[in-house]
């Protein structure tokens, strides 16, 4: 015999998040499944994560500190070229600086700037962007042309525009990046709440008497959660480029903190004879926002098949 | 009916220019302080009276809303104020360096094309051979490359270890080329100075190149795939069984519905190009709004970098604009 549905109360509440949580177990298993499936998605995943460790136990795995150097051992070249010293394994900068501990702390600001922006970017977006395409209205309105006006301008432009005036530094950089970057996430956001709404689950919900609060949080977001995850790992990429292009133009983070945009900046002037300097940073920034990207792309095979460009 | 819905969407064309006036009006009140204060902090000593009369000159001594329309109207009518360390206005400045950028936009821009358009047909169809899965992880590389250290990278490989491409600069100056519009190329042509032509394209190679590869590896990405859906609709089967030459099916009948959603992309794409520009303009020496934008960025020259920002987000609207009415041609059935 059939079990009896509890209709009220916290035996409602338990038998409905226990169906729900079964279901999101069952997606998670799914997903990771098919992850596995997905070679190149896989490698760019190790790849950031190899990064990110590396950021994070950056003060314990760097062979030297990345602040001090030894002006007799400036510009010493890797270790596989010629007149390369063994203990300096990709040579060392202007400043006889070790270029390997300086990349590994690079990473700490590339990751934390793009993860920190693409953080606060979403949150905005999101929450903006739920509220306006469930409710609609005058906020609507304003928050939609406000979107369309910063959608005029180019991400690295504006963002250039607003460090000129605030000045360069972390706090001033996460905020020019984030000031035009949620429209991205609202958009999609607005869009997805509006097509949502008109579903029947959402009907049904309104029909059973639960709150809008409720709709939107736990019947409503869960569904828009895959399209939001696909665009922020796809924006990471995008903002870790912008951080390394603002910071060589010197306005992103400054000396001596090692950036890998202002490392690649310092190793201009010595290109024909330290070609490392500016080379092997640049090659950092490369190799983590390609496996970013890859893995960004198979989340999206995955999860949000729709966006798929074949 | 055509006409009119161009007209609309010009139209609407002028709010957002009027928003954009407002924001780039706003940035200067992000200065942390004062921001003639800030500017003067840059100069060193100075007087009571230069500072009065800077402040008076961005019309600081009077209430927000004055300012606001002070500056938005002188904007629209093309006046952005005077360049503070230049001393001279900076709509003049603008315009000196404009041929400039669009010279090494439009070259950028042609790169990217000629790249990416062979490429995406090619690749949609031969579709999954070699040579498409070879093209597409090229193009994922690009789209993952930082426009700066490319920009290094072609220098350090073609200027320096193989001298084949100058370093920096638009032109040798040895070549004598008489500026009539500003653009060297077109310049060199209309004097009929050979020498300053190639001088001119030689160094507008790498510039271009490193600009427009952003650009070319998202174009041929996205022609691929537009390709490849249209290849795959009845009347391409249709005009293949009435034996035209796949070469004429290809170009005459798939090309142009791909078109469209490539046209949108480059569209959206201008605006990579617009800001990878004050970059590779840095890299490269490049004497255009870009480097004029940085060096006032230094120089706390808040009147000009207001300016060349504004120059920079009209241009990205106007290119914009450009390719929804663009759109009308290539596909009459859409609507803005």
């Amino acid at each position: 015999m059939q079990q009896a549905v509890p209709a009220t109360g916290f035996a409602a509440f338990r038998y409905v998040w226990g169906i729900r949580l079964r279901l999101w177990g069952q997606g998670l298993r799914e997903f990771l499944w098919q992850l596995s499936r997905h070679p190149t998605a896989l490698l760019g995943l190790a790849v950031v994560v190899l990064y990110a460790l590396a950021a994070i136990f950056a003060d314990r795995i760097v062979p030297y500190n990345p602040l001090l150097g030894d002006l007799n051992l400036r510009l010493l070249p890797p270790a596989w070229e010629k007149g390369g010293d063994p203990r300096f394994l990709l040579g060392t900068d202007l400043q006889g600086r070790d270029l390997l501990s300086r990349i590994i702390y690079g990473a700490r600001i590339s990751l934390l700037v793009g993860i920190v922006t693409v953080l606060i970017s979403s949150t905005v977006g999101v929450v903006l962007g739920t509220i306006t395409g469930y409710y609609r209205g005058w906020l609507d309105d304003v928050i939609s042309r406000l979107a369309d006006l910063l959608m005029a301008f180019p991400l690295l432009i504006f963002a250039i525009g607003v460090m000129a005036m605030m000045g360069p530094g972390f706090r001033n950089l996460i905020l020019a990046l984030t000031f035009k970057s949620w429209v991205e996430f609202f958009r999609l956001v607005r869009g997805e709440m509006l097509s949502e709404k008109t579903k029947e689950y959402v009907e049904a919900a309104k029909a059973v008497g639960q709150s809008d609060l409720a709709i939107i949080a736990s019947e409503m977001l869960p569904n828009i959660f895959h399209s939001v995850m696909v665009l922020a790992t796809l924006r990471l990429g995008e903002m870790i480029i912008a951080e390394a292009s603002l910071s060589f133009l010197g306005l992103g983070i400054q000396p001596p903190t090692p950036a890998w945009g202002s490392m690649v900046s310092d190793g201009r002037s010595y290109l024909t004879t330290a070609w490392w300097v500016s080379t092997l940073p640049g090659l950092a920034i490369l190799i983590l926002v390609l496996s970013i990207n890859l893995f960004g792309e198979g989340l999206r095979d995955i999860l949000d098949p729709r966006l798929k460009v074949e | 009916m055509r006409a009119v819905k161009v007209l609309e969407r010009i139209l609407i064309t002028i709010p957002i220019m009027l928003g954009v006036a407002t924001i780039v009006f706003l940035f200067m009140r992000l200065t942390p302080g004062d921001p003639v204060d800030i500017m003067m902090g840059e100069a060193g000593f100075v007087s009571e009276g230069e500072i009065e009369n800077l402040r008076r000159e961005f019309h600081l001594d009077k209430p927000l809303w004055q300012q606001w329309l002070l500056f938005v109207g002188g904007a629209l009518r093309g006046n952005l104020g005077n360049s503070y360390t230049q001393k001279q206005p900076v709509a003049a400045l603008i315009a000196e360096r404009l041929p400039a950028t669009v010279e090494l936009a439009l070259g950028a821009l042609l790169f990217a094309l000629i790249i990416a358009v062979p490429i995406g047909i090619l690749s949609a169809v031969k579709q999954y051979s070699l040579i498409d899965r070879l093209s597409m992880a090229g193009a994922f590389v690009g789209i993952s490359l930082p426009a700066f250290w490319l920009g290094i990278m072609a220098i350090l490989i073609f200027s320096v270890k193989l001298k084949w491409l100058p370093v920096a600069g638009r032109i040798d100056y040895q070549a004598g080329l008489k500026v009539i519009t500003g653009f060297y190329v077109l310049d060199s042509l209309l004097t009929g100075n050979t020498q300053a032509l190639v001088s001119s394209l030689k160094h507008l190679v790498l510039p271009s190149a490193s600009l427009g590869a952003a650009m070319a590896a998202i174009v041929a990405r996205v022609l691929r795939s537009s390709m490849v859906e249209v290849l795959r609709q009845d009347y391409i089967t249709l005009a293949r069984a009435k034996g035209q030459h796949e070469f004429w099916v290809v170009m005459r009948h798939a090309l142009r519905n791909a078109l469209i959603p490539t046209v949108t992309v480059v569209g959206l794409q201008t605006g990579v190009l617009l800001g990878g520009n004050m970059i590779v303009e840095t890299v490269f020496g490049w004497p255009g709004l870009g480097r004029l934008a940085v060096s006032a960025i230094y120089a706390r020259d808040f009147p000009l970098v207001q300016g060349v920002v504004m120059v920079y987000a009209f241009t990205y609207v106007a290119a914009n604009l450009l390719v929804d009415i663009l759109y009308t041609y290539l596909n009459p059935k859409i609507t803005f």
